[in-house]
């Protein structure tokens, strides 16, 4: 299930190693690294700072020397000398050594070399102590793309539209927290775990559609994919961690054919289906096979399953929309949103035709939601209603975010060039 | 182990339910309860109800002088109504107590951590 992301071509023939290589392999093992000190120091400035040493010391090693057979386990390795060389040189850093000791969960010998099965834990104990309902949701999509996804402070800037400093400063804060209010570092007990997945579900749900909002941010999508991937891997046994990276993916093979040239969204029945992914789609449907199977559904697995029957589907009227409403009811029972209620309507407006649904549209308080005002439109332009039409539409330009988005509504939902 | 202090946050003049006698006698019982609970289980380090806010008062250096006024110092909605110290492993530990002082005293509860003198 986990893909090897692609080696460069060159980098045998050139026989020596690029920066570009050490560049894949600090995102790969940057938070494996950070997770695994922090739970020998119990302190994240310390492992960051180590790791981050580690990998100055890599880049001009293995230029010469070449890679060595384990990577993460050399950076890992090295981080923990230096990190313990560096400590050992301060008096706090001595009396934090002594610390270490008995305070992490583990009860590790910061000066032993360690086993290596514990490594994957260490970064699920990193992913819920970033994602601690304790810190505001930005705080822990901030700290999660840094420390386990290894983002630099600037890249997480970027990606939600903050100044360096203001990010610099939001990632410091929350270490701050981390660190004076003793928010744990570890796995929740069973009867807390529910509402804590939850928690960073949404952490990496928020970064998978941080990325889909702008076409500048598009890694956000794939470190979202990545995190999932890690997740799933940690927690095989939890069906929404499953739904989750089915849904991420079944929504990222229809990425080629979601936006125009101008950037502004293609409706799910305009799209292109050649252009959806094949291979991403077929694993999305296995994880949603898999999850129909065990039958504990949840919100996740409900929109995974849903997108698995239009990707089923050839064309929009090929689509099994008696299923597709069937979903959305369960759906519904568990996640009574109007959003929920607004996308039901529409499914079941291919059920049982435009008038049906707009009546199940009119019943929902959504006036500041502009896809409810743009699904009136077509609703009222499919049952003959034009001027009506027109005045939806307008509302829902003035209501979109994006330029593109505006225009495309203004147009009245069809596209300029075709 | 850390200490936390959980204070009891009340908002003067806000639009509650006045309590029946009845429901009062349970919040006392429930209040009871849990101080009987943070005691027994060596959480408890020490607990305190205030008076009203317009009981304070507040001295401050002025100009070189000592200067006493009609409290309290900040002018807000919000005041403190009480607080509790306790000692516990971690966060979540914490907020257990917090959740059990909120349901029994029926006010938001903050959670803040005593500084120990470590500077983190």
């Amino acid at each position: 299930m986990d893909r090897e992301p692609d080696r460069p071509r060159d980098l045998e023939a050139a026989g020596k190693l690029e920066e570009a290589e050490v560049g894949r392999i600090f995102r790969e093992e940057y938070g494996r690294s950070v997770a695994a000190l922090v739970r020998v120091f119990g302190d994240i400035d310390v492992a960051e700072d180590a790791v981050q040493e580690a990998f100055a010391v890599a880049l001009r090693k293995w230029a010469v020397d070449g890679l060595p057979p384990n990577p993460g386990a050399w950076i890992t390795t090295t981080a923990r000398n230096r990190a313990i060389d560096s400590l050992r040189r301060e008096s706090r850093g001595r009396e934090l050594l002594g610390e270490a000791a008995v305070m992490s969960p583990g009860h590790v010998d910061p000066g032993k070399p360690e086993q290596e099965g514990r490594v994957q834990d260490d970064r699920l104990r990193l992913i819920f102590t970033c994602c601690h309902p304790a810190l505001a949701v930005e705080a822990q999509v901030a700290l999660t793309l840094r420390l386990l996804g290894g983002l630099s402070t600037k890249e997480v800037a970027r990606s939600f539209l903050v100044s360096e400093p203001a990010m610099a400063q939001r990632i410091a804060r929350a270490k701050r927290k981390i660190k004076a209010a003793r928010i744990p570092y570890r796995v929740p007990e069973d009867h807390e775990l529910p509402g804590r997945l939850r928690a960073a579900l949404a952490v990496v749900y928020l970064v998978y559609n941080a990325g889909l909002g702008s076409e500048a941010e598009l890694g956000l999508c794939s470190e979202a994919i990545r995190l999932a991937r890690i997740l799933i891997r940690l927690m095989p046994d939890e069906p929404e961690v499953a739904g989750l990276l089915a849904l991420l993916l079944l929504t990222e093979s229809r990425r080629a054919s979601r936006a125009r040239a101008d950037g502004s969204l293609v409706l799910l029945g305009d799209q292109d289906r050649g252009l959806w992914d094949r291979d991403l789609i077929d694993e999305g449907q296995a994880i949603v096979r898999a999850c129909l199977r065990r039958d504990e559904p949840g919100p996740y697995q409900l929109q995974a399953a849903i997108n698995a029957v239009h990707a089923d589907a050839a064309t929009m009227e090929e689509t099994d929309w008696s299923q597709v409403v069937a979903l959305y009811d369960q759906l519904f029972a568990v996640a009574p949103t109007p959003v929920v209620a607004l996308n039901r309507a529409i499914a079941v407006g291919e059920v049982h035709g435009p008038a049906v649904a707009l009546a199940l549209v009119d019943e929902l308080e959504l006036d500041n939601y502009h896809p409810f005002h743009a699904t009136r439109a077509d609703l009222l332009r499919r049952l003959g209603r034009n001027t009506e039409a027109t005045a939806a539409y307008e509302r829902a330009a003035v209501l979109a975010p994006t330029d593109a988005e505006r225009e495309f509504l203004e147009r009245g939902g069809r596209t300029s060039a075709v | 182990m850390a200490k936390y202090m959980l204070s009891v946050h009340s908002v003067a003049g806000e639009a509650r339910e006045p309590m029946t006698d009845e429901e009062r006698q349970e919040s006392y019982k429930q209040i009871g309860l849990l101080e009987a609970e943070l005691k027994s289980t060596g959480a408890w380090v020490f607990s305190a109800r205030l008076h009203q806010p317009d009981t304070a008062t507040v001295v401050r250096i002025s100009a070189g002088e000592v200067v006493t006024t009609d409290g309290p110092f900040a002018e807000s909605k919000e005041h403190l109504g009480g607080f509790y110290i306790i000692e516990a492993d971690d966060l979540d530990a914490a907020l257990d107590w917090a959740s059990k002082t909120t349901a029994a005293v029926q006010r938001p509860i903050e959670v803040r951590p005593l500084w120990d003198g470590s500077g983190a």
